[in-house]
């Protein structure tokens, strides 16, 4: 492997120097040189160069033949046998890839008392539905699933890999990611098949959503993404009678050891708590001032079918529970409305909400850099609009 | 019972900014710091030690982080906040890693380390994968739980801990030895006390290369990455739109209209 400057495509122009957050390049007598000491190959400077003049170059052939991957599939999550709304998106994008590759897409559910499941699955425009039922299975456990997924995956082959990125999802494709050795991007907000290559073009954010990065998986199969919730639509039913054929794989009890066990589950029932699938958020930031006026926010998120969110100053402040906190330390979050109430929108919270669809601000102070974001700013008192606003929404519906 | 956190150190502000005429990346006097869920990991790490003690245990923790020379820093900061020592994971060929790459290095090191309980944060605010925590626990064949909010108890053979999913906590026993990732809710970390500024002074922190932890050249580093990232470029930029001001009656009322111009309502 090398990093290296093509000498006679450089001019010397010093982009590539602004580019490299290592600082390990310079520019001496018209030519880039690159400190290998310093370079730990982020392909910034590959991406910077106007001329290509620097190529990263790997020696590295595939260990198998790739040829013999096919479909794409989707990790069918489920829990107590109701499917993750994130996965009815995942269809939706994975339907396209497999139209744009040629191939069948396959939705894969690990469970126990799947039938209801698969056969609602079976409306969607998948080809397949894999069951892999065992009770065992009925709860999610990262050694049994991750050993039982990486067992189908030699077996059947997949060529590319989809899975909603919750908490599941995450920490479950890392583990497969591992045990087949091949690539996994998380978080995804871009997937794509290269015309020229057939690969899948992944692209997610980092340092918190201010860098894009495009990522490949060139050599190894199956290619993995994790999926941002609420980034791509949810796919449509089938409009024909027609359904997936329903394929039922046979458990294989000698995978099922673990060396843990589940013990008991608190729910938090409440519809205002899930944040990441919300399609409306009502956030509160230190401008709610005390915990309980939350509950005014709580009220408008009911009102509007949504959740609550907050800032880090109200998590730390102690008003909101912690699963409730949009940003960097919390969850980042896309949902078609974010309303920000007394939030002042410092980069570490922008970092989880940016990428909302539209981004309402209500903030006393008119420079507060939420504004910045916002595509529609309210300068005024956040504890006195939103009370009117839910009481004016109610009025129109007929409610108060 | 031997305890070990990984560490990694990131850029102190995530606000790296693109140069919209160039496409590239605006670096300013950017500081380092140690990954904030890190700290929690560790935190938790020294309150299991000290309630260890307290019950007339012993505990020793180790941190563990692989990067270029000057992650020493970090790990030094990490002494200063309650590690009992560290190993700095530095070598050219470790380079370019992505998750794969990066758990399988930590693992390496980890099995030499022979720990009982390795801690973790969720995920690193610069890369925000949350994939190098599960990778390790696989690589090592250790048990894993990820994002824990809680411990509830530990014996020697086991530990019960709190997790947070989406829709509320999972309450699992591990049977050890065994990896966590824990989220922010887990605790408050503490500030360096005064020994602790004294020890990560005098502390020597040796610097493990690939072949100390008999590590393969083509499991490492770009080397070993399955993926490989093509283009790193700016996300589109977004403008703040309108602002009214008013009285409060004024601006709910035009709030609503919004809503419902936007089909919320």
């Amino acid at each position: 492997m090398a990093i290296r400057v093509i000498e006679d495509r450089c001019n010397g122009c010093g982009l590539c120097i602004k580019s490299c957050p290592q600082a390990a390049i310079t520019v001496d007598n018209k030519l880039a040189i690159i400190d290998l000491e310093l370079c730990n190959y982020c392909g910034s400077c590959v991406s910077a160069c106007r001329l290509r003049a620097i190529a990263i170059e790997i020696e590295k052939q595939p260990k198998e033949d790739l040829s013999r991957y096919n479909g794409v599939w989707v990790f069918g999550e489920q829990f107590g046998g109701k499917i993750a709304p994130v996965v009815l998106e995942l269809i939706g994008i994975a339907r396209r890839l497999a139209d744009d590759r040629g191939s069948e897409l396959g939705v894969i559910v690990l469970g126990d008392k799947l039938d209801k499941a698969a056969a609602e699955l079976a409306e969607y425009p998948v080809d397949k539905v894999y069951v892999y039922e065992a009770p065992e299975l009925a709860r999610y456990d990262g050694e049994r699933y991750s050993r039982v997924l990486s067992d189908v995956i030699r077996e059947l082959k997949p060529e590319i890999l989809l899975a909603g990125a919750t908490t599941t999802g995450r920490s479950f494709m890392s583990r497969v990611a591992v045990q087949v050795y091949s690539g996994l991007t998380a978080d995804c907000t871009g997937l794509a098949i290269g015309k020229d290559d057939g690969l899948l073009y992944q692209t997610r954010p980092a340092y918190g959503g201010n860098v894009m990065a495009t990522i490949l998986c060139p050599y190894t199969r199956p290619q993995m993404a994790t999926v941002r919730h609420k980034v791509f639509p949810v796919s449509m039913k089938r409009n024909s009678g027609t359904k997936a054929q329903i394929v039922r794989l046979k458990p294989k009890p000698q995978l099922f050891g673990s060396s843990s066990e589940i013990l008991d589950f608190i729910e938090q029932c409440e519809a205002t708590v899930n944040i990441v699938e919300a399609d409306v958020i009502v956030s509160g930031g230190r401008g709610i001032q005390d915990p309980a006026n939350f509950a005014l926010l709580e009220e408008l998120a009911r009102t509007l079918g949504g959740a609550v969110g907050a800032s880090r100053a109200a998590v730390d402040a102690g008003w909101i529970p912690y699963c409730h906190q949009v940003g960097q330390t919390g969850k980042t979050v896309c949902p078609k409305l974010y309303i920000a109430c007394g939030i002042s929108g410092a980069v570490q919270h922008q970092a989880g909400m940016a990428s909302s669809e539209t981004i309402v601000a209500i903030n006393k102070d008119p420079d507060a850099p939420i504004f910045q974001i916002a595509d529609f700013g309210f300068v005024g008192d956040c504890l006195e609009i939103v009370p009117l606003l839910t009481k004016k929404i109610k009025t129109v519906r007929g409610e108060a | 019972m031997k305890i070990c956190v990984c560490i990694k150190q990131v850029p102190a502000t995530t606000e790296v900014k693109f140069d919209p005429e160039t496409n590239t990346l605006i670096r300013e006097g950017v500081e380092s710091q140690i990954n904030p869920f890190d700290l929690y990991a560790l935190e938790e790490a020294v309150r299991v030690k000290e309630r260890l003690q307290e019950q007339g245990g012993e505990a020793t923790i180790t941190a563990v982080s692989m990067g270029p020379p000057q992650a020493e820093e970090a790990l030094r900061e990490a002494i200063s906040l309650g590690a009992d020592d560290a190993i700095l994971l530095s070598d050219r060929a470790f380079a370019g890693a992505d998750t794969w790459a990066t758990s399988y290095t930590l693992a390496k090191a980890l099995t030499k380390l022979d720990p009982d309980l390795v801690f973790c944060g969720m995920q690193a605010i610069d890369g925000d994968t949350g994939q190098v925590g599960p990778g390790i626990a696989v690589h090592m064949d250790y048990a894993q739980a990820p994002y824990v909010a809680k411990i509830e108890s530990l014996d020697k053979h086991k530990i019960v801990v709190k997790r947070l999913l989406e829709n509320g906590y999972e309450v699992c026993s591990l049977r050890l030895p065994a990896v966590l990732t824990v989220v922010k809710e887990i605790n408050e970390p503490r500030t360096p006390s005064l020994r602790g500024k004294m020890n990560a002074k005098k502390a020597v922190i040796p610097v493990w290369k690939a072949a100390d932890i008999e590590a393969p050249e083509d499991k490492i580093g770009l080397q070993g990455s399955p993926t490989q990232v093509v283009k790193v470029f700016s996300p589109p930029h977004r403008e703040g739109g309108e602002k009214w001001t008013g009285e409060p009656g004024e601006l709910a009322d035009r709030l609503a209209g919004l809503l419902k111009e936007l089909e919320i309502v």
